[in-house]
């Protein structure tokens, strides 16, 4: 019987190595195991891991930061933010129940030091052994704390979104949404820390207006995307005239310029300058036609529409800028299918977010080159060493740098003479562009205002959008721009 | 060294260890951590219960394998920690319970003193087996837990008869299969296939196992006494047909229930796919491989492992009993689940070792039978816990919470310790 029993037992040392094998097989699975919702092993390591900072661009601001405190002899982080909903849609918050938004999610594995290589696993594990806490890296935003808290005071009581780049950096300097809420309240109360009151609905203080969405009508600020692609073209300049009637003809029928007590204006012969000035709608409309909506849509996408806004947050907080059918994003194979007249002055259904008019303006700013936006200047280790740090990135040309020279006094028009007076700032000149755009709802527009500053050498690119409101783009957002413009040139300068 | 003062020597470094362990748990339950004496007067007074039965065994089986019964204590001890560190109060319930259980290894050494008086009472054994699993079936005193049919109720305490049944499945498997080895071995061509009458007791065990199968709803008992049943007819024979037969039995006896009962076809898909459902009939498995996952290499540290909710709730529910061996690996990690699953290997090699050395059929038979029982029923559960094998209930022998089965398991380990004393002693001869 001997022989059999030898045999069982090797029968039995190969299922017990099994076994060990398959623990081996989890372990090494662990990471994917890791990212399943409902593991309670992953939320608990992720709070006994020290967090590093969120700093706005000053490197002192704190955005985020962790409260310690003792549970069953451990110390857990638990996340507080200080300045509440300052930058509570592009942080995000990070929590136990409701997991990570904003660059608390997209940055978790820098926040957490988890970003590994051979190097910081090696010390990890002596890290462990010797009952360490895992501390992780801090991440230095391009925010400017004085100028966010500005466009969020101007900003309060509406529902909008103020973004402002460093037109040759790709900086961004402001990215502002409200309605906001207290990312502090998440944990505890969910409810409580969403449901807030605005004069738009729904609310939703947790939608990053800026990126997400997109929830803005761009109306006449679209017209420099137009401008943009009828000068690139070379078949117009800033000399060429046009005659307006007051309105355009399309599929037989007209369109007629923006209207008041009088009735709409009629213009009568113009040049490109004052039909940028003056936000003719009919001269845009024909521009519209004549271009084409395969150009015009061509050169949208130059410009970064129809893709992701590049950015660090997470990619499903970003949405694209573009037009959109039944709420998705539609990419017409016909181009009889959108009206090129209404899509040449920011009408037909286009949808934007504030980051990408931004982009707009800032391109014209640099010259015609867009530069990818980012929103973190640098990542730090705890000892102080950095660990990345972003370096201004070409997207590319947009526009020739003629086209971009041609466009600069046009926008400083607006400003100066034009519907955007509200956006003037003494001693410097700015360049903007106003949108007014109908939501088909009575006194209910969506109004815009991209700008940059100064007009000769620009610093900053801005844009403002509003939901709901009865004035306009000039009237409404414009002045919003100022504030914010002037907040950042002080400190720019 | 003589064997005892060996056993002496691994009895204190086992006494060390749950020392450590017992004071690493308490450390870590205290906010602000301090020493105090209660961890290690858990660890003094479980060394003092083996020192008890390492004296008992030093005066009746002096010549006794000395590492069965420190595995057996280690691994007792390492259930005792985690039990404690899961819910303290049960442990202090476990604790009795261990003391029961060396109290029977003493008096089974000390009133059995010889294997071989069981020979005659095999029959009473095997029918005293069939009686035991039916207990639970009987009204009044049967109950059912999680599903399972598989307990009594006698006065205070809930008893799983099973857990003993198995320890006599394995007597009377001794004393029938050496008594009827050459009759079953024969009728074979070179890997001919037996004739029908040589199936009749195959038949009638695997009967049995479906019987308690389907009438418990235990898949895991079920599986282990056809397993112990198959594993000692191969080594009286040493025929692998009857190996091949009796598993395509047992899977085509599962695959009816399979229909039969929703239960068992959970099982299976589960095992499969863990994640098809993971909050619900999938959730212990899929809690069990997080933990086992979430322990790393090393592990989280005894005490800090996670184990339990804010809201006191085990993570894995049964965790003190099937899934301990998942706690284990949360808070040692891959090394502690993996030494834990080495100790029953080592248990398994010197089981089957006194086997190969005894000299008569129902020793070798009898040696090989209990050893193989507790190798089987340790991978049933820690192969269903870790999802290599569908998952099935039992308990870890030694660590799961559980009177039936520490009780029996000393039981076990006294008849093993009896039979390697008389092996040796006539081997020295």
């Amino acid at each position: 019987m001997n022989p059999q029993i030898r045999r069982l037992f090797f029968v039995f040392a190969a299922l017990f190595l099994a076994v060990i094998g398959i623990g081996t097989y989890w372990l090494w699975r662990a990471p994917d195991l890791e990212a399943r919702q409902g593991n309670p092993n992953e939320v608990v390591r992720q709070l006994t891991i020290k967090r590093g900072l969120v700093l706005a661009s000053d490197g002192k601001t704190v955005l985020a930061q962790n409260r310690k405190q003792k549970v069953r002899g451990r110390t857990w982080f638990l996340r507080r933010y200080p300045n509440r909903g300052l930058t509570a849609q592009a942080v995000g918050y990070s929590t136990i129940e409701r997991s990570r938004t904003g660059l608390e999610e997209s940055l978790n594995d820098y926040l957490t030091g988890s970003n590994a290589n051979l190097s910081t696993l090696v010390d990890r594990v002596g890290d462990k052994l010797r009952g360490l806490t895992q501390e992780g890296n801090d991440v230095v935003t391009t925010l400017d704390a004085t100028a966010q808290r500005a466009a969020m005071q101007a900003l309060a009581g509406q529902c909008g979104s103020v973004v402002a780049l460093e037109p040759e950096s790709g900086r961004v300097l402001v990215m502002a949404s409200s309605p906001t809420y207290d990312p502090n309240l998440i944990e505890k109360s969910f409810r409580r820390a969403t449901n807030v009151s605005a004069p738009c609905t729904p609310a939703s203080p947790l939608l990053n207006r800026a990126t997400q969405g997109p929830v803005f009508i761009p109306g006449s600020t679209f017209k420099i995307v137009t401008a943009a692609a009828a000068l690139d073209s070379r078949r117009w300049s800033a000399s060429s005239t046009f005659e307006d009637p007051g309105y355009c003809i399309e599929y037989g029928k007209k369109v007629f310029n923006y209207a008041d007590q009088s009735g709409p204006h009629v213009y009568g012969t113009v040049d490109f300058g004052e039909a940028v000035e003056n936000s003719v709608n009919s001269v845009f409309c024909d521009l519209g036609k004549a271009l084409g909506v395969r150009r015009l849509l061509d050169f949208t996408k130059r410009f970064g529409f129809y893709d992701d806004p590049p950015l660090e947050t997470p990619g499903e907080e970003r949405s694209p800028s573009g037009l959109y059918s039944k709420g998705k994003l539609f990419d017409p194979k016909d181009p009889s299918q959108v009206d090129p007249g209404r899509f040449a002055f920011g009408q037909e259904r286009l949808l934007v977010t504030p980051l990408q008019m931004a982009m707009v303006a800032a391109t014209v700013a640099n010259g015609g080159v867009l530069m990818e936006p980012h929103l973190v200047d640098r990542i730090t280790s705890p000892d102080g060493d950095i660990v990345t740090r972003t370096k201004p990135d070409e997207v590319r040309r947009v526009m020739r740098a003629k086209t971009a020279a041609a466009l600069t006094p046009m926008m400083v028009q607006v400003v100066e003479s034009g519907t955007g007076t509200a956006a003037q700032i003494s001693g410097v000149d700015v360049a903007g562009k106003t949108g007014t755009a109908e939501t088909g709802r009575d006194n209910e527009n969506d109004t815009g205002f991209i700008a940059f500053a100064p007009a000769d050498a620009p610093t900053i690119a801005i844009a403002v959008f509003l939901q709901d409101q009865d004035g306009t783009g000039g009237s409404t957002a414009a002045p919003i721009a100022k504030t914010v413009l002037e907040t950042l040139l002080r400190r720019i300068t | 060294m003589t064997a005892r003062n060996r056993e002496l020597l691994n009895l204190f470094v086992v006494g060390l260890l749950t020392a450590c362990g017992f004071a690493s748990v308490y450390l870590a339950s205290q906010d602000i951590p301090e020493f105090s004496t209660t961890s290690l007067s858990y660890a003094g007074f479980f060394l003092a219960l083996f020192l008890a039965a390492h004296l008992v065994v030093r005066y009746a089986l002096p010549l006794a394998d000395p590492y069965l019964l420190p595995i057996a204590g280690l691994l007792t001890a390492t259930g005792l920690t985690m039990i404690y560190r899961i819910e303290p109060g049960q442990a202090f319930r476990q604790g009795v319970w261990v003391v029961g259980g060396v109290a029977l290894f003493a008096g089974v050494i000390l009133f059995l003193r010889d294997h071989r008086r069981l020979d005659p009472l095999k029959y009473t054994c095997g029918v005293g087996a069939i009686v035991l699993l039916a207990l639970p079936a009987l009204p009044l005193i049967g109950h059912t837990v999680n599903g399972a049919r598989l307990w009594i109720q006698v006065g205070p305490v809930n008893l799983q008869p099973g857990e003993f049944a198995k320890v006599l499945l394995v007597i009377f498997l001794a004393g029938y299969l050496r008594d009827n080895r050459e009759l079953l071995s024969m009728g074979f061509g070179r890997a001919g296939i037996p004739s029908p009458k040589h199936f009749g007791p195959l038949l009638l065990i695997w009967g049995l196992a479906m019987l308690v199968l389907f009438q418990s709803n235990d898949l895991g008992g079920g599986l282990l006494l056809f397993s112990i049943f198959l594993a000692m007819l191969y080594i009286a024979t040493g025929r692998w047909p009857y190996i091949a037969v009796g598993l395509a039995l047992f899977a085509a006896g599962s695959y009816v229930l399979y229909h039969l009962r929703d239960h068992i076809a959970n099982r299976i898909a589960i095992w499969l796919d863990p994640w098809q459902d993971p909050y619900d009939s999938g959730f212990q498995l899929v809690q069990s491989i997080y933990a086992i996952a979430g322990g790393g290499l090393f592990g989280q540290g005894l005490g800090r492992g996670v184990l339990i909710s804010d809201s006191g709730e085990p993570y894995i529910p049964f965790l003190e009993t099937d899934f301990i061996y998942s706690a284990i690996t949360n808070e040692l990690g891959l090394a502690g689940g993996a030494a834990v699953v080495l100790l029953y290997l080592v248990f398994a090699y010197r089981g089957f070792r006194i086997a190969m050395l005894a000299d008569d059929g129902f020793s070798k038979l009898l040696a090989a039978g209990l050893t193989a029982t507790l190798a089987i029923q340790a991978f049933i559960i820690v192969g269903g816990v870790t999802g290599l094998i569908p998952l099935t209930g039992i308990t870890l022998p030694f660590v799961s919470y559980g009177g039936s089965s520490v009780i029996a398991n000393f039981l076990l380990v006294g008849l093993l310790l009896i039979v390697s004393d008389h092996v040796n002693r006539t081997a020295e001869r």
